[in-house]
């Protein structure tokens, strides 16, 4: 029986990453919001690895903190370990990772969601969404509830009819057992929505005490810890860290898998779904990778008040006893207890190409996605869809203009417009090679390209605003003052070039002549420079980088501008591009199936030529004078 | 809108006028101009002293089209150059040469139109020079190093129609065009990349995508790809790739890179002598002679330059297996030959009397750009140079391909019927071939950058970024873009991944 419970403006399903994100940031924005999940005990869940970050991934968590994002606040509130990557390449590829309790930052991120104001949240599994005339008009439960709502953001994860399997079991639930969602995929394939079938899979969880960590390597954390977020006071993240522990597989695993697998589900047939090349269970690994001796096995603590272990490397979805053999032929896990089985999951998501890059449904006005069910993996890439498809579902219904982030702009805009532009046949991951303009977009200033869209949004405070302005002003002063201020060639000079194996000078030279040399760099300068200035570590480091690469920065800088020109030339989305005679007909075909949104979007549909571009271009300028006439 | 880019292009077929132009198009079109021309006498916007007079004609009669485009006054908000001046302030001409750095390319007149009193509307320079294909070529090889890239097919009008240059009535003409004149020029590009040269850059980008993956398999997962030793390990694999870039570049100067050329059939009877004219003209050293097998070993195409001129000498069996043409292949055969060539070399035997092939031969190349080759004229002649031009109504060229006398005398004819524009070819194929010879310095340069950066301990991920450049630059040669290469190279050549 069908009853109306309550009216709200915003509607969110779903409470994971990016439900969590999606809610907070329509809430914060003062819409009245309430946000659905089958278990209130698992919002913000990590059903798989325990950390947050890593390579491109701790880039999307600093953009989405400078934009005002939750998850770079949680994680410095609940990280055990955090680490640096990549410290010994190009400041563009740095990247923060950290190892969280997982219990701990379940726990902060419903106490955060628990003390917002104009967010409600209830435990149930929506069944259906209701769309009137192309428009959605709010969500039903499973128990004949309805909610009517002005926008919907769907954020389902890997719920939508989940089945985890390993060996023969298959158990038709979400990760950790917890219920799947069983009706709403029926409510959207009747509504028109494409869905695909996607697979991921995790890892087995070990007892702590069965490990023999003698023969492992220690993997601590490092010493100087960056906060994620720009908001963390970098002296309040100081505190003991755990290690993580590094081991091998060897031929026996290897031996062990080859012989057993025709029990494996992914071989055998049973595992429809399409998997992530980029995390393959290790049972694919060793068919991959004949030639490889050896696999990393990474011993990750889940949290500090639990034995449990996660053995990174080594997902999995052999049958039980298989996982038991081979986990115990690597060094230190002679003797290992599982606690919970390595298993793949299936799950339903949809063909991101019927969205618009702002993430909202182009068939259904005011239905809007993120996450996983996007056709995404990972917890950081479903945070930063959740939180753009939850602030243009906001600006919806506060009837604002949507807030689309290019490819120039941000990791988060690379990411979401190669969902909405690119055939997508696996659950997506963000990578550093994804980002054309990665130079620009580096990790140590996301609050300088961001901050202040987050505030012009509505979701970064003014006096957070105004430090990163400060900050700006500082940079560019100082850069200002290197480029102008000329040292001379001596012997305090001198020696402080000797000292640091850097050739002498011969004339005088400038001090951001001295930064550029490889050798040398901006706080070295100490030594030399008398009016060198008290900065934050932060901002130094913008003046070192600043400097340091200013030729390849200004190469990107120029290929942004000819890029720009291209993404600000736009197209109608109705457009039947069948009305161009000169267009080819695989184009004509892609282009009515994705409906770009720019010429810059149409030219990265793939079968689109740059010839198309042109006819395109000359059609834009047609249509613009034929309809002054 | 504006393009900040510079383009360039031959805006006069190659090699079939007196004259050449090639527009400059561009923000950057007037500091191209500044670096490769160098001015004799003074600059003045009408006739001043030192213009040639084959130039002067020129300018005036483009100047004078020009004023008949505009002659719409309807359109002229959008026009904004009617009613101005021509001459005036906003175009001049100056009379110099055209210089790659200290060497003189050619005697030229360079026109400058300040934007938006040109074509595309944009800042243009036209330099007029020799309507030869070599100078043309060295002319637009020149503009390109100083900054301009070859313009795609279609984009000066493009240029012109989105600057609002050109009525709206013919966008659909123009889009047309467009299309019609990149696939065509896809086609031919593809079509001149044969089997062994398509090949060898397809190996080359196999090397160099190999070595991004590595990197960016490393960078995405540092701790289970480790780059210790890499920048040294790097620069070995480059050396080699490097070297081939630069062969494949120098092979482009001497037209090697592309099956560019005019389209040669010898035709004769049997024992005529061709296949000893061909190894005449193969093995003397004055010839540059190249095989290229398609990828399938039925087409062997014989490559020959003739002073400074690229014959392509095409035969579907290989020319120097088919000793006679006429009986082996076929009259059809012959014909259709004949009819898609270029130039035809009709080769006949001095010591035997002309006959029925001879006269089938006779009626095919009427009305065909041909020179006729008198053979064997070291022995007891039967046949006569003045019957064979009354019979053929083409001049004569006597040889012998025994004594190699006459090879001269054959090379002077064909160069002066190129050069006065009597053999058409095409020249989009020369075009081309500026475009690839500009994507394979590019990509050389991107790989001195890498050595660069390696030898400046610059971190790692700085080296995917030239070497991308490097990938793409080759790509566009063989016509295939990026796309998910790299993700694609990352997830089956490198194990990453929890």
């Amino acid at each position: 029986m069908a009853y109306l419970e309550e009216n709200y403006d915003i509607v969110v399903v779903g409470a994971g990453h990016a439900g969590c994100e999606a809610a907070l940031a329509c809430s914060r924005l003062g819409l009245e919001t309430i946000i659905f999940t089958v278990s209130v005990d698992s919002i913000a869940l990590m059903p798989c690895n325990p950390n947050i970050g890593g390579s491109s991934k701790g880039h999307l968590v600093r953009e989405l903190d400078a934009l005002g994002g939750e998850m770079g606040k949680n994680i410095d509130k609940t990280f055990i370990q955090s680490k640096m990557l990549n410290e010994s390449k190009g400041p563009a590829v740095h990247s923060l990772r950290a190892q969280a309790d997982k219990q701990d930052y379940t726990r902060e991120m419903r106490k955060t969601l628990e003390h917002t104001d104009h967010l409600t949240i209830r435990q149930a599994e929506v069944s259906e969404i209701m769309v009137e005339q192309g428009k959605i008009t709010g969500v039903r439960t499973c128990s004949g509830a309805v909610y009517h709502s002005r926008a919907v953001v769907l954020a389902t994860g890997t719920y939508l009819n989940a089945r985890c399997i390993y060996g023969d079991v298959s158990n038709p639930t979400g990760p950790n057992g917890l219920q799947a969602a069983t009706h709403l995929t029926d409510s959207l394939r009747a509504n028109g929505v494409e869905l695909f079938r996607f697979k991921t899979g995790t890892p087995a969880r070990v007892d702590k005490r069965s490990i023999d960590f003698s023969k492992m390597e220690e993997q601590v954390g490092d010493e100087r810890i960056i906060p994620f977020s720009f908001s963390t006071d970098p002296e309040s993240v100081r505190k003991e860290q755990v290690s993580c522990w590094l081991t091998y597989t060897n031929e026996n695993t290897h031996e062990i898998i080859r012989a057993n697998l025709d029990r494996s589900p992914l071989f055998s047939g049973t595992i429809e779904g399409t998997g992530p090349r980029y995390c393959p269970s290790i049972e694919d690994k060793v068919v991959k990778f004949p030639d490889k001796g050896r696999h990393q096995v990474f011993i990750e603590p889940e949290g500090l008040y639990t034995n449990e272990m996660y053995l990174g490397g080594m997902s999995s979805s052999l049958p039980e006893d298989v996982q038991h053999a081979m986990y115990k032929t690597v060094p230190g896990l002679e003797h290992v207890k599982i606690v919970r089985n390595a298993y793949a999951i299936e799950y339903d998501c949809i063909n991101s190409r019927q969205l618009k890059p702002t993430l909202e449904f182009k068939a259904i006005e005011g239905l809007f996605s993120g996450g996983q069910f996007n056709g995404s993996s990972g917890y950081e890439e479903a945070a930063v869809q959740g939180f753009m498809a939850g602030v243009n579902a906001a600006m919806k219904v506060l009837e604002r203009e949507p807030y689309v982030l290019d490819r120039s702009q941000a990791y988060i805009g690379v990411l979401i417009d190669d969902l909405v532009t690119k055939e997508n046949h696996e659950p997506y991951r963000m990578m550093t090679s994804r980002a054309e303009y990665r130079l620009l977009l580096r990790q140590d200033n996301a609050d300088l390209r961001l901050r202040s869209i987050g505030h012009e949004i509505g979701l970064v405070s003014d006096e957070e605003y105004e430090r990163t302005r400060k900050k700006e002003r500082q940079i560019e002063e100082e850069i200002d003052r290197l480029e102008h201020t000329n040292i001379g060639a001596n012997e305090r000079v001198q020696g402080f070039l000797r000292r640091h194996g850097s050739t002498e000078l011969k004339t005088g030279a400038t001090l951001a002549e001295l930064v550029r040399r490889p050798e040398l760099n901006y706080v070295m300068l100490t030594e030399i420079d008398d009016r060198f200035p008290d900065l934050s570590d932060d901002t130094a480091e913008q003046v070192n980088i600043n400097i340091k690469y200013e030729g390849y920065i200004k190469r990107q800088r120029q290929q942004v501008a000819q890029f720009k020109k291209l993404e600000s030339k736009r197209l109608d989305v109705d457009f039947d591009y069948s009305t161009v005679n000169s267009l080819r007909k695989e184009a004509v075909q892609k282009l009515n199936l994705y409906k770009p949104v720019s010429i810059g979007q149409a030219s990265r549909i793939s079968g689109v030529s740059p010839a198309d571009i042109s006819v395109l271009l000359i059609h834009l300028e047609q249509m613009r004078h034929g309809g002054k006439r | 809108m504006t393009n900040t880019d510079t383009i360039a292009a031959a805006a006069t077929a190659m090699g079939s006028s007196g004259i050449g132009i090639i527009r400059v198009s561009g923000d950057q079109a007037f500091s191209v101009a500044e670096q490769v021309f160098r001015r004799h006498g003074k600059s003045g916007s009408e006739g001043e002293s030192g213009r040639s007079d084959r130039g002067e004609k020129h300018w005036n009669d483009r100047r004078d089209s020009e004023r008949q485009q505009e002659g719409n006054p309807a359109d002229s908000r959008r026009r904004p150059w009617v009613g101005q001046d021509m001459g005036g302030e906003h175009r001049k001409v100056y009379y110099g040469h055209l210089c790659d750095g200290d060497e003189v390319i050619d005697e030229v007149l360079l026109l400058t139109m300040k934007g938006p009193y040109s074509y595309t509307a944009e800042d243009t320079v036209e330099i007029q020079c020799h309507g030869g294909v070599l100078v043309m070529k060295r002319v637009l090889e020149t503009v390109m190093r100083y900054g301009a890239r070859p313009a795609e097919p279609g984009e000066f009008t493009k240029r012109a129609f989105l600057n609002g240059r050109i009525d709206l009535s013919q966008a659909e003409a123009v889009m047309d065009v467009i299309n019609a004149k990149n696939q065509y020029a896809l086609k031919s590009s593809v079509s001149q990349l044969r089997g062994a040269m398509s090949f060898r850059i397809k190996g080359i980008r196999e090397k160099i995508i190999y070595e991004i993956a590595m990197i960016e398999s490393a960078l995405d997962d540092p701790e289970h790809i480790s780059l210790e030793g890499y920048p040294e390990r790097l620069r070995e694999v480059l050396k080699p790739i490097m070297a081939e870039v630069k062969r494949l570049l120098d092979s482009a100067d001497h037209g090697r890179v592309i099956k560019e050329g005019v389209k040669t059939v010898i035709l004769g009877k049997p024992n005529a002598g061709k296949s000893s004219l061909m190894n005449v003209l193969l093995g003397e050293e004055r010839a540059i002679v190249t095989e290229i097998a398609g990828t399938t070993r039925d087409t062997l195409e014989e490559h020959i330059q003739l002073k400074g001129i690229s014959l392509n000498v095409v035969d579907t069996a290989g020319i120097r297996d088919t000793e006679d043409v006429v009986e082996q292949i076929g009259v059809s055969r012959a014909r259709a030959a004949a009819s898609q060539s270029d130039l035809i070399i009709y080769v006949v035997d001095a010591s035997v009397p002309l006959d029925d092939n001879d006269e089938e031969i006779i009626r095919l190349i009427q009305g065909r750009k041909s020179v006729v080759l008198l053979n064997k004229t070291d022995l007891e002649g039967v046949v006569t140079r003045e019957e064979l031009e009354r019979k053929t109504g083409y001049p004569v060229v006597c040889v012998s391909a025994k004594e190699e006398t006459g090879i001269d005398e054959l090379e002077e004819t064909v160069k002066s019927m190129f050069y006065q524009g009597e053999i058409d070819f095409n020249d989009e194929i020369y075009i081309t071939n500026v475009r690839h010879k500009t994507a394979l310095t590019e990509s050389l340069n991107s790989l001195m950058m890498v050595m660069e950066s390696i030898e400046k301990g610059m971190p790692e991920d700085f080296f995917s970024i030239d070497l991308m450049n490097a990938y793409e630059q080759l790509g566009s040669i063989i016509g295939e873009s990026v796309e998910e290469d790299l993700v694609n190279e990352i997830f089956s050549k490198f194990c990453t991944g929890k």
